[in-house]
């Protein structure tokens, strides 16, 4: 690792994917992002890289196909409202199976919403980042530490799995200053591409890459191959970090910045008596399952803590299987938990003493 | 112990800590029995602004002029009006946070020939060695003349904020007094200040000039 520097949560996410490789940034500016661009805009023509100011998050998303289609590292990133006009692209950079990182630093919707950090794009990243069958790996980072750490990971990831990647954060941890290590630049992947368009030397058939497929059964056919990719991806790239869970009866479950405010409140309730500890993923897909279904024979109930209206809710009332019961503790619209709010949530559940 | 001018302007790189300094002067000049004013002429940042500490404002006495924009959901470049008290009203002291970098320091320049013309100001470039891309005084003096011509204004001297956050030790500011003394040299400006959090001042007293101990603003997480 190199020395320490003090950097913001988004200048974490542009030096982590220049020193990753990306020598591509394909963006447009909205708050509480813009950080990622403006850095990349000093930083690409110093090193022999591109930082190319789209006219629009639609055609930022387009030039990150055309980039990922070539095999080369690239980035986009936006926040809530952005992120829906880049849909589409996602949804054509998951059918063609085109590595590619994107970063969403949450800010509270629907619509344009407001500029305050927010976790309600947590469906939209998960579930539904574009039409058709497809899945992102989505990674959570809850400090500008693990925005630098996550971005590395988010390309290494994609170039693995052929898939794009994506980083929700929030606002919060998008502007947060915190002291950080870099890694040394890695550079290029250590991926082989031989999909990728590069021009054929004649010595080689054509790469094509499209995602319109007419003949029904060839189209099955690959979202079966693709789902077939994605059992992998569950098995082998979970991660998430459990937090005095060893004698734990209720369990939070919370990921990016909800996840640090219930940290707090979890060393509060602990010095008050109540054993509470935290199961926080860090990829929100592939989901953490498999600990909070153990979870759910231990401990006496679940508290969703996230600044949604309940959105995380569902997948731990899946995950547990509903054996106990999962109780919301959230603010939204750009409002963030305090951890007194989610101790009073904590005391209110403890008191209940698991029933509904 | 310091010297003060009617105006204090801080600019820098992005990020350097010009907002927590701009509350702690505030607050000196206030002990000094000055009357003092904070002005935010942040327009580039969306979070973390002076407008964070109003509840301490309000009781040290010290007017806070601000968009009443800052630190909500509209995100608008706009400045207040009573920005203009700052050049009109001399009976105040008053603190200017600009913006960080080149970008923020625009703002700046309608209010220039005001400041120019009362000639009572100091512009301090505040600087922080670990901020990735000033890690030198080579890249901090190109900032520095990015931000100069910007605002059109010069700057009168250094406030060496280098410090990690809360892994700041007495020794990480040691160990930046050479990169503020190779600006200093280089840019032919005088080192104003060295800041350090109130809980390493005891033990940095003796081995810094010109020591200014920071309380820093409250942080929610």
């Amino acid at each position: 690792m190199s020395e320490k520097v003090l950097m913001k949560g988004n200048e974490a996410i542009a030096e982590a994917a220049i020193r990753s490789g990306c020598r591509y940034y394909l963006g447009y500016p909205i708050t509480p992002q813009t950080e990622v661009a403006a850095y990349m805009a000093k930083r690409m023509p110093k090193i022999g890289g591109t930082f190319l100011q789209a006219e629009s998050e639609i055609s930022a998303v387009n030039m990150v196909y055309g980039v990922a289609s070539t095999g080369k590292r690239c980035m986009t990133s936006s926040s809530s409202p952005g992120i829906s006009l880049k849909c589409e692209g996602l949804s054509y950079l998951a059918a063609c199976d085109l590595p590619s990182v994107i970063v969403n630093v949450q800010r509270g919707g629907p619509g344009l919403g407001g500029i305050q950090p927010s976790q309600s794009d947590y469906f939209q990243a998960t579930k539904g980042s574009g039409h058709g069958d497809f899945r992102m790996i989505v990674l959570a980072p809850s400090s500008v530490q693990e925005m630098a750490d996550l971005t590395s990971l988010a390309f290494d990831l994609a170039d693995k799995h052929r898939m794009p990647s994506m980083i929700l954060a929030d606002g919060t941890i998008g502007q947060m200053m915190e002291p950080v290590e870099l890694a040394e630049d890695m550079h290029e992947t250590k991926y082989e591409k031989p999909w990728a368009c590069t021009g054929t030397q004649l010595k080689r058939e054509h790469n094509i890459i499209n995602s319109l497929i007419l003949k029904p059964e060839i189209l099955e056919q690959l979202n079966l191959e693709r789902y077939e990719k994605y059992k992998i991806v569950e098995r082998e790239e979970t991660r998430f970090e459990e937090f005095m869970m060893d004698d734990a009866e209720i369990c939070i479950v919370a990921f990016g910045i909800a996840s640090r405010v219930a940290k707090s409140a979890i060393m509060e309730a602990r010095k008050q008596g109540v054993k509470v500890g935290l199961i926080r993923p860090i990829t929100l897909w592939p989901f953490p399952e498999a600990p909070i279904r153990a979870a759910a024979d231990r401990v006496k109930s679940f508290i969703s803590v996230e600044l949604s209206m309940g959105q995380l809710i569902y997948d731990v009332r899946l995950a547990s299987q509903c054996k106990k019961p999962v109780h919301l503790c959230n603010r939204v619209g750009g409002m963030i938990t305090s951890p007194d709010y989610v101790l009073n949530k904590i005391m209110e559940v403890n008191g209940l003493g698991g029933a509904l | 112990m310091f010297d003060t001018k009617r105006i204090t302007l801080l600019a820098g790189h992005y990020g350097s800590g010009k907002t927590n300094i701009a509350v702690n002067w505030a607050k000196y000049l206030r002990d000094e029995g000055k009357r003092v004013s904070v002005a935010d002429l942040d327009i580039v940042n969306p979070y973390f602004r002076t407008k964070d500490s109003a509840a301490d404002f309000e009781e040290w006495g010290i007017k806070l002029i601000s968009s009443p924009y800052a630190n909500s959901n509209v995100d608008l470049p706009s400045l207040p009006k009573e920005l203009y008290s700052v050049v009109d009203d001399k009976s105040f002291y008053s603190v200017i946070d600009v913006g960080g970098d080149d970008r923020g320091a625009y703002a700046l320049g309608r209010f220039v020939p005001k400041i120019l013309e009362e000639n009572n100001y100091e512009l301090l470039l505040v600087i922080n060695k670990y901020r990735p891309l000033t890690p030198d005084s080579t890249t901090t003096l190109e900032i520095m003349k990015e931000i100069e011509a910007a605002c059109r204004m010069k700057f009168t001297a250094i406030v060496n904020n280098s410090n990690l956050g809360r892994d700041t030790t007495a020794q990480t500011v040691l160990d930046s007094v050479g990169y503020a003394e190779e600006v200093s040299r280089e840019s032919g400006l005088p080192i104003k200040m060295t800041t350090a959090e109130k809980r390493l001042c005891g033990e940095l007293k003796d081995k810094i000039d010109n020591l200014f101990c920071l309380t820093l603003q409250s942080k929610l997480i």
